[in-house]
């Protein structure tokens, strides 16, 4: 029964704050518009952040209005989570860490503490402190929330960006008629190599290719998974009439082939991309020559 | 509606003859019988004609399984027995990165881009018997 009692008070000092939150609005919205968060993300106007803040301050009150000031799930926040993590990756992408951000959402709660207690001059001690809990629990799931979203939204970054570097690392150049080479840059997955292999058949077929070089210059490790990747190129391109030749076999990587046990007999190797070349050229029947050799052949 | 689609092509896949080269197009599904049906003509093509090679134009395979591979494989073998030398032609991307996967390498194949590259590949083109594959871009980036 004491409990139930505790949990009535709760819930009238939770509409108390509520309705707070509502009558003053306005005046709360026009404070947290001079606060670090508002007047760094809505730099355009000031009435811009006040609106904001307004939104804001309207579905806090709607949560403390449904009793629910812990729930970070509370249908009240659903209606301004565009805006918090506007606000959230906004702070993030100003470099500020998390910490710092959900420092600046806590700085929003001593000016509206200082507004309720100001609301309520003639009340009992006991009520205002009541009341001044119920608004410190809202404003730490408004912290919460705002924190949720602004990890979402870095997540959703490094997605992307996955994305993107997954088909920014393997271009596929032309280097001759009939010649197309992928310069590998970077640790290889399998993720990655299946690109690999994707892109450079497709352009063998676009660029109607006879030769495909693979360079790994710049590719640090080769495990045993990578190497049986290369094979698969290898023995695809074939397939498909095209030779491949794996160039820029650093010395480490052979090292670690022959310790696994690798057969990469089947596979032309040349030590340079510009040695593949070479040997596709000359298998094309082209063949470079140099200036000096050229004067005294009789061409 | 089902009616409109055409039946499963159970039939004969053309061996056309083109100078010493024999030419054969896979087109879509090939059925056992069909597969049967086409190792046989070769056969009997390669003899009468005395030809030199067997281009198989895979370019409108898009679904391949490890059958395919087999026919591929026992055609070239055949064929060899045969003195006559087997292409594949214009493999699909997609379908040489299952065949790979699926372990069918096809170590005793030939194979080349387009059709044209095939043909010239197993000796045919009389007309230029002296261009080398490529040998017409020479010089040019």
């Amino acid at each position: 029964m004491p409990e139930y009692g505790a949990a009535g008070q709760g819930g009238t000092a939770a509409r108390e704050v509520g309705g707070f939150l509502l009558r003053r609005r306005e005046q709360i919205a026009q404070r947290w518009a001079d606060e670090t968060l508002f007047r760094t993300v809505f730099t355009v106007s000031r009435e811009e952040a006040v609106e904001a803040g307004r939104t804001v301050v309207e579905a806090l009150a709607q949560v403390a209005g449904a009793d629910l000031s812990a729930d970070p799930e509370a249908p009240g926040f659903l209606v301004v989570r565009e805006q918090l993590s506007q606000i959230g990756s906004a702070r993030t992408r100003t470099g500020l860490t998390p910490s710092q951000v959900s420092h600046d959402v806590d700085a929003l709660r001593p000016p509206t503490v200082d507004l309720l207690v100001a609301d309520l001059p003639d009340a009992a001690p006991e009520a205002v402190r009541e009341a001044t809990n119920v608004l410190t629990v809202l404003m730490g799931t408004l912290r919460l929330v705002v924190m949720e979203t602004a990890l979402s939204e870095g997540q959703a970054l490094i997605d992307r960006q996955r994305l993107q570097l997954l088909e920014m690392t393997t271009p596929v150049i032309q280097l001759w008629d009939g010649i197309v080479a992928v310069p590998l840059i970077g640790t290889l997955d399998s993720a990655r190599s299946q690109i690999v292999m994707e892109t450079l058949l497709e352009s063998v077929v676009e660029q109607r290719a006879r030769f495909a070089i693979l360079d790994i210059t710049g590719v640090p490790t080769v495990d045993s998974l990578v190497a049986q990747h290369l094979m698969k190129t290898v023995a695809a391109a074939r397939l498909m009439g095209a030779e491949c030749v794996v160039s820029g076999i650093r010395p480490a990587i052979a090292q670690t082939i022959v310790h696994l046990g690798l057969d990469l007999g089947t596979v032309v190797t040349r030590a340079t991309l510009a040695d593949a070349l070479g040997y596709a050229l000359r298998k094309l029947g082209t063949d470079i020559v140099s200036e000096a050799s050229h004067g005294a052949g009789e061409r | 509606m089902t009616r409109d689609f055409p039946p499963p092509v159970t039939g004969h896949v053309p061996v056309l003859r083109l100078g010493d080269v024999l030419l054969v197009t896979l087109q879509g599904d090939l059925h056992d019988s069909t597969a049967e049906q086409l190792q046989q003509d070769i056969g009997e093509a390669i003899t009468r004609n005395r030809a030199a090679g067997v281009v198989i134009d895979v370019s409108g395979v898009e679904i391949v399984d490890s059958f395919l591979g087999r026919v591929l494989a026992e055609i070239a073998a055949k064929a060899r027995l045969l003195a006559a030398e087997t292409v594949v032609a214009g493999m699909r991307p997609a379908v040489a990165i299952t065949m790979v996967e699926l372990g069918l390498f096809l170590p005793g194949l030939r194979t080349a881009l387009s059709t044209e590259d095939a043909i010239r590949l197993v000796g045919g083109g009389d007309a230029h018997p002296a261009a080398r594959p490529g040998g017409t871009r020479q010089g040019s980036p």
